[in-house]
């Protein structure tokens, strides 16, 4: 670790993975759901695995877990290839997406299932029990069954289920898939809690991209069983990889052009026939004429009424404004009928809004603003 | 309440009048005084006494029923295990032949199971006598008690036990403390068939049986063969109130059951 304050055990060529796929792909038949993955996770991490409904999330989550065994490739957990470790003998457990809980058994005996299973002493069995219950305040609910408790009470049964065996790693599948915005909220820094309080590595399934920049550690982005990028939820944003992955996260202009090197990592992108380049910085080395694309947030974009003083500034009108409360992105169409959102801060009140449908506006960022991205 | 059309009236009437008119007339001669089971001569519970005294038919009774609750556990315990195996086993090499060996016996012709089980207690040189009877009734009833347990197997989420493998159980432990709690109801009904089935079985018995072995359903076979006596009369209403009792209370637990998920369900709803 470079100091105390920062958790970055993926830039620490010391730092042994705790998980570690090799080149897994995994065919279900003929359908490729895990495309030649290799992926490191560290740790005391909190993993996020983002991508659209059938990227191949879940089916990763079941291969650490040991429901799946790879096609293909290796999965090492603490430096061992777990593929034929059957489930019961892996130091993993899982927050299934359905929760799973037994219906039969009571809340208290469903927390204890896991714990009865390797050891006898009821005492200590009792003391962890009450230690899960308390950790997720579900005391009151202990004698009942997890029909008798309400949806997100039942996920913290299943949570503390998961966490009874103090697992080397917490596999969570969209485990708040269930809950009101809220709630979920609430529950997303609970967890982020608990893991700190226990230490457990937890990799976390989701498909919404907020809920795993709120929670991760780094963030895995996936497109068709393959990963299109791992960073920290900070770099996802800031400097995406692809145009997938910027346009995945978050809002984003995504403008097409032609590139051409200005030298000291300065470029020209010819964007439309007859305007002006715009310039943007690039660690990355593009070739005279490449096909790229601009990457800006809207909340880098500014809009002024006047031409500003800006390297890259373009007129256009109003298209449409999206108030969201504290921000608005205001739609601003180009004389080439493209489309540049550009978001401000509402510090004023609507009353005093700056600028109405129609009105001639100019859009300018600065040359670091963008991210250029040749894929 | 709904009041009912003269058709339906007359529909019902004529519908439980086919169905319950044999039998009451069977429970009232059992209490006729007279030998002849066409004559009435008065209420009389003689037939009753006379049936406890009759060796024969105590003996046959105690075999029945020693026949019936081992072939129904044994058929339950391999039942059960078919169909887990077809159910959960995924797609093993021969198990769409499997599953529909197991259900043949459904289907085939009891003079045919019957027959087949003779030859081949005989050809293994097998005496016959109560163990063949058993023997014979678990390898028909078991492909019922699997017919019900894999359908109440194939509604059953899949996940909760690999929860339990991932919770650290071992694969029978998760059938033990998750499967099959949840599907004992199914496994109860399974072995209620089972028994029931094994209870008035004629034709297989007759097969498998020697002369140590005779059933109920044969000795009564056989006796009737010789004329109908009041003492059967006074036997068979003991197996109807048997079963009568048998379903009223399996019907009260149904019921009972499902209450008692009601009240859990409004529990549930609770504010807490
Ligand atoms: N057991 C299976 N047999 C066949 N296809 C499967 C199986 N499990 C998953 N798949 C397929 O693999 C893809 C990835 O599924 P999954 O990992 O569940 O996606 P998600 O990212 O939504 O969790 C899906 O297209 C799904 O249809
Ligand atoms: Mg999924």
């Amino acid at each position: 670790m470079v100091n105390d304050t920062s958790f970055a055990p993926w830039d620490d060529p010391q730092e042994r993975p705790l998980i570690r796929f090799q080149n897994v792909t995994k065919r279900f038949g003929d359908f490729v759901a895990i495309d030649d993955l290799t992926l490191d996770i560290y740790q005391r991490e909190f993993f996020a695995l983002l991508g659209p409904s059938g990227c191949g999330k879940t089916t990763m989550m079941r291969m650490l877990a040991g429901f799946e065994e790879p096609t293909d490739g290796m999965i090492e957990l603490a430096g061992e290839d777990i593929a034929h470790v059957p489930p019961n003998k892996r130091a993993v457990n899982m927050m299934f997406q359905s929760y799973a809980l037994f219906p039969h058994l009571s809340v208290w005996d469903n927390v204890a299932f896991g714990l009865r299973r390797e050891s006898r002493d009821k005492d200590a069995i009792a003391e962890r029990v009450e230690q899960m219950l308390k950790l997720t305040r579900l005391e009151k609910f202990a004698g009942r069954k997890p029909h008798q408790i309400s949806g997100g009470q039942r996920q913290r049964v299943a949570l503390a289920r998961s966490l009874a065996k103090a697992p080397k790693l917490l596999l969570l599948d969209e485990p708040l898939g269930a809950l009101d915005a809220k709630l979920r909220q609430a529950t997303q820094f609970e967890l982020m809690d608990i893991q700190e309080k226990t230490g457990t590595t937890f990799v976390i399934v989701t498909h919404d991209q907020e809920e795993a920049m709120t929670v991760a550690s780094r963030v895995a982005v996936m497109d068709e069983g393959r990963v299109m990028q791992v960073a920290t939820p900070e770099q996802i944003y800031e400097a995406p990889n692809s145009t997938y992955v910027a346009d995945f996260i978050g809002d984003v202009n995504l403008i097409e052009g032609r590139a051409k090197p200005n030298g000291g990592g300065a470029y020209h992108i010819n964007w439309a026939e007859g305007q002006a380049p715009f310039e943007a910085k690039s660690d990355m080395v593009l070739s005279e004429g490449q096909r790229c694309h601009l990457a800006l947030r809207p909340e880098k974009v500014g809009i002024q009424p006047n031409k500003p003083e800006e390297v890259n500034a373009v007129q256009g009108k109003v298209l449409d404004i999206a108030y969201l409360g504290n921000l608005s992105t205001y739609h601003v169409e180009l004389s080439t009928g493209q489309v540049i959102k550009a978001q401000t801060a509402n510090t004023n009140r609507l009353s005093r809004r700056d600028f109405m449908w129609d009105d001639p506006v100019w859009v300018s960022w600065s040359a670091s603003a963008g991210v250029l991205l040749s894929q | 309440m709904i009041r009912l059309s003269p058709f339906n009236v007359v529909s019902l009437t004529l519908g439980f009048a086919f169905l319950y008119i044999p039998m009451v007339i069977l429970v009232i001669y059992s209490f006729n005084a007279s030998k002849l089971v066409t004559v009435w001569a008065g209420f009389s519970t003689q037939w009753y006494g006379e049936l406890l005294r009759n060796e024969a038919f105590l003996d046959a009774a105690w075999v029945t029923l020693r026949v019936a609750i081992v072939s129904s556990t044994i058929a339950t315990v391999l039942g059960t295990m078919a169909a887990y195996t077809l159910v959960r086993g995924g797609k093993f090499f021969g198990r769409t032949l499997f599953s529909g060996m197991v259900y043949a016996p459904l289907v085939m012709p009891e003079v045919i199971t019957g027959l087949s089980l003779l030859l081949l207690f005989i050809g293994i040189g097998l005496d016959r006598g109560i163990l063949t009877i058993v023997l014979a009734h678990t390898t028909f009833s078991m492909c019922f008690v699997s017919v019900v347990v894999s359908s109440r197997l194939v509604t059953f989420d899949r996940s909760l036990e690999e929860a339990a493998l991932d919770l650290g159980a071992s694969p029978f432990e998760a059938f033990r403390f998750v499967t099959l709690p949840i599907i004992a109801p199914a496994v109860i009904s399974g072995w209620l068939l089972a028994f029931t089935l094994s209870l008035d079985d004629l034709v297989i018995a007759s097969f498998t049986s020697g002369p140590s072995a005779t059933t109920l359903p044969m000795k009564i076979w056989s006796s009737v063969r010789l004329g109908v006596s009041p003492e059967i009369n006074a036997l068979s209403t003991i197996l109807i109130g048997l079963v009568t009792i048998g379903v009223i209370s399996a019907s009260l637990a149904t019921k009972r059951a499902t209450l008692r998920q009601k009240l859990d369900a409004q529990v549930a709803a609770r504010p807490t």
